[in-house]
């Protein structure tokens, strides 16, 4: 089954298609952290930084009209992986199966909570609601977390391609602590977000708060490299590259806090999303070409050749693929052009 | 119990809930686009009004739907791992489209809708709602393109034990898809139709804002006609191809055990026992199933018993009847709910027509009401039949349910699962419906009055506290 797909027109890209596709979910992943990660922040955020009803209510209108489609990305990355690696899919879905059934519990919450907490006026219909959307948006990236960092920690993956994980594999010091760094990195993320769509207090507040976690997210994530470094193999596999992606985000990180500093929160949130994106592309970069780590040793390793679909069906989708999104990123962009100003709470506000 | 029938209960009740709010978005959001558009072209304010009380409505119901959805993808992966490996070259492509080509439609320009009305051009705030279905429409397309592979595999070839894609065309030109997307549209079509007359019936019977709930019921009652007739005919060119495809369905759902006589006679009721393998107690319409199959009044239909044998020899030993009381009588619910609606839909177009809607008494308005549920028994009762009469096979003729199940995941979470996903959906519900009532009963102009006061409660403050901030 080891068998790397390649076509002529891919001597111009030196990628197999299945590697191509490898790369495709990892930019799906990473569109999904750097965006939907914003619109978690924000959800925490409506729990520390509002201090009445209409600034919680401001702040959940300034993801409004984008939470939605930023979690397309979530769905469209699950339903690349079901069709381009079948048994990454299966053997991860089956495998994390407790952890995602609280995923799935948190997403279904949350996104009837943004649609139901301004239906009506009474204070426990809202406060139920609220309590649903500051718990789920702090769970969501925090489960996300440790299960990206049990990728690179290596999983019990058998002969048969299951995984067989008990509670240690999955709940363990390395995998905490990164799923503790991606829900502040996602708060921090939000908190600029929120900076950038609001005005006067509530801007000062989400600004001044984003510079108080700064150091908090420096060391914990600084933590996490180290552990990465001595806890999985992947700085051996990748060498430089990782070490490259390590002294980027490092950067990314001295030049968000730099920003924040200055109040530049566009800037400083650009660079919050920096380092998002370096992060888990890091961890696709120290994947590559396994897409799940076996640590039963490499012969159970789950790769992007043993796992892969056949080359017609990658192909048929390469091209659906190189179709469609140049149209999904333009409506995109363009809705968020639609709702740059930054609201006030004298605006109509639709949730 | 084992992990094979709680994934299958898990299965049933996600995806049946997931299905009472997906035809109601798609008809729905057809409705509020119309409305939209007529305020557009007329210009007039009171269907701008029509449309906001109709998308509130539709929004509610969209969340469900949308949330409910996500775990429909993941439940492969989970409880039926071994389905997802096998097929995943074909049916995830489906999947996968749907996300990139609707999903990210439906997202952004709902965004649009909402947020939007001081913000774009009314031109282009309809062309938002308008994308919206066309959205709803192709996420149906897809995720029927890959529910007809299971139904009647094409388009692929058997490689190192899994099915992998050869002729995508193949998939996307399936003549399942072609009898079920109709069926399925104009199923949905019919659903939000009869929603919202039943709604503008009852608010037409209290006398409140009648010109709106007219106005929407006249509209609504056109789409429910013309949708009827459609679920009708649609139907029956998917029953005549079930017979030549998927003879065993067929035969579970008309209770016949032996091959019939020529011409072969449509069973109205009857008692099934599976366990002697015959029915009893049959009133029959003598004909008409040779009718349904053929477009004639001849030729035989084939018994359960026969095509047992067959399959037997062709896939090896093993019972291939499916439960044949649930497909026998949810296909029969399935028509009896359709016909009705037809009835209703005619004689409500009558009314319409000659503008005697109001006078015809509150009978005929009172029975609208209660017809909003026959729609969704009629969706429900349809799904069960075709996904109930295709076992004990989940892709028809190269994989049985059981063989799709994960290996490694017990019972007992299994278990936990279905109770905290049923949980969950039974708040959800009582909490949509709760809201719906609502939002009906305040009507269409208690849209968002200026709030005077801001009643404020911070949980997670110190005080955990509560102010009133008057402004």
């Amino acid at each position: 089954m080891n068998r790397p797909i390649r076509s002529a027109w891919m001597e111009v890209i030196p990628l197999s298609l299945s590697e191509l596709w490898f790369l495709l979910i990892a930019v799906l992943f990473v569109g999904f952290f750097f965006l939907e990660g914003f619109d978690f922040g924000v959800g925490m955020s409506t729990g520390i930084i509002a201090k009445t009803d209409r600034e919680r209510r401001t702040l959940i209108n300034s993801i409004g009209p984008f939470w939605d489609g930023n979690e397309v990305w979530l769905i469209t990355a699950g339903g690349a992986m079901f069709a381009a690696f079948p048994h990454w899919y299966a053997t991860m879905f089956s495998g994390f199966y407790l952890p995602l059934v609280v995923v799935l519990l948190a997403l279904i919450g949350r996104g009837v909570a943004f649609e139901f907490r301004s239906k009506m006026k009474q204070q426990r219909w809202r406060k139920t609601w609220d309590i649903i959307i500051v718990v789920s948006s702090a769970l969501l990236p925090f489960l996300f977390g440790v299960v990206f960092a049990t990728f690179m920690k290596g999983l019990p993956i058998d002969g048969e391609m299951q995984l067989r994980a008990g509670f240690l594999d999955i709940v363990n010091p390395y995998t905490v602590i990164g799923g503790l760094s991606v829900t502040l990195l996602c708060l921090v993320h939000g908190l600029l977000f929120a900076s950038l769509r609001t005005v006067g207090d509530l801007r000062e507040r989400a600004l001044k708060t984003a510079q108080k976690l700064m150091l908090p997210l420096a060391s914990l994530l600084a933590v996490y490299a180290l552990m990465t470094y001595f806890m999985t193999d992947v700085f051996a596999v990748r060498g430089w590259a990782l070490w490259i992606m390590v002294v980027l985000g490092a950067v990314a990180l001295a030049l968000a806090a730099y920003f924040v500093r200055q109040k530049r929160e566009g800037w400083a949130f650009g660079m919050t999303g920096a380092v998002i994106a370096i992060a888990f592309a890091s961890v696709f970069i120290g994947l590559f070409p396994r897409v799940m780590v076996s640590s039963f040793g490499a012969a159970y390793d789950l790769t992007v050749y043993n796992a892969a679909s056949g080359a017609y069906s990658l192909k048929v989708m390469t091209i659906v693929a190189c179709t469609l999104l140049p149209f999904v990123l333009g409506y995109q962009i363009w809705s968020y052009y639609i709702f740059r100003k930054r609201l006030n709470e004298q605006h109509h506000l639709e949730y | 119990m084992d992990p094979i029938m709680l994934s299958r209960i898990q299965y049933a009740l996600t995806t049946i809930f997931h299905f009472f709010f997906v035809p109601l978005s798609i008809g729905l959001v057809l409705l509020v686009a119309i409305m939209e558009t007529l305020y557009v072209v007329k210009g007039k304010e009171i269907y701008k009004t029509m449309a906001k009380f109709w998308g509130k409505l539709f929004l509610i119901n969209f969340a469900v739907g949308v949330v409910t959805g996500i775990l429909q993808e993941f439940q492969f992966g989970m409880n039926w791992s071994e389905y997802s490996r096998f097929v995943g070259d074909v049916f995830g492509a489906p999947l996968a489209i749907e996300a990139l080509l609707a999903f990210f439609m439906e997202s952004t320009f709902i965004g649009l809708w909402i947020f939007g009305w001081d913000r774009l051009s009314k031109k282009v705030h309809l062309a938002c709602i308008w994308l919206v279905f066309v959205g709803t429409f192709l996420s149906a397309l897809w995720i029927l393109a890959a529910n007809s592979f299971m139904q009647h595999p094409v388009g692929f070839e058997i490689n190192n034990g899994r099915a992998e894609m050869n002729d995508f065309f193949a998939l996307i030109t399936n003549g399942q898809l072609l009898v079920e997307f109709p069926h399925t549209i104009f199923g949905a079509l019919m659903t939000g139709a009869f929603v919202v007359t039943g709604i503008s019936a009852y608010k037409l019977m209290k006398k409140q804002d009648v010109e709106i709930f007219r106005k929407s019921f006249n509209i609504a009652i056109i789409i429910a006609l013309v949708s009827s007739f459609g679920v009708a005919f649609s139907g029956h060119f998917q029953a005549q191809y079930l017979v030549e495809t998927q003879p065993m369905k067929m035969a579970a759902s008309e209770g016949t055990w032996t091959t019939t006589e020529d011409p072969a006679p449509w069973t109205v009721v009857a008692f099934i026992d599976p366990d002697k393998q015959e029915s009893t107690g049959e009133i029959k319409i003598p004909g008409l199933l040779s009718y349904l199959s053929y477009s004639k009044f001849s030729g035989s239909v084939k018994g359960m018993k026969e095509l047992n044998a067959e399959y037997q020899q062709t896939y090896g030993p093993g019972d291939y009847i499916p439960p044949v009381r649930t497909t026998f009588w949810s296909f029969r619910i399935m028509i009896a709910a359709g016909g009705l609606m037809i009835v209703l839909a005619l004689y409500g177009t009558f009314l319409a027509v000659r503008k005697k809607l109001e006078v015809a008494g509150k009978w005929f308005m009172r029975l609208m009401v209660f017809a909003i549920s026959l729609p969704f028994i009629a969706n429900t009762s349809g799904w069960i039949m075709t996904e109930v009469g295709r076992q004990p096979w989940t892709v028809f003729g190269y994989m049985t349910t059981e063989a799709g199940v994960s290996p490694n995941v017990s019972a007992g979470m299994i278990l936990f699962s279905t109770i905290a996903f049923t949980a969950a959906y039974t708040v959800l519900g009582i909490v949509m419906v709760y809201l719906f009532v609502r939002e009906i009963k305040a009507g269409p102009f208690a849209v968002d009055k200026p709030e005077d006061h801001d009643e404020s409660a911070d949980p997670f403050g110190v005080d955990g506290g509560y102010s009133v901030v008057t402004k």
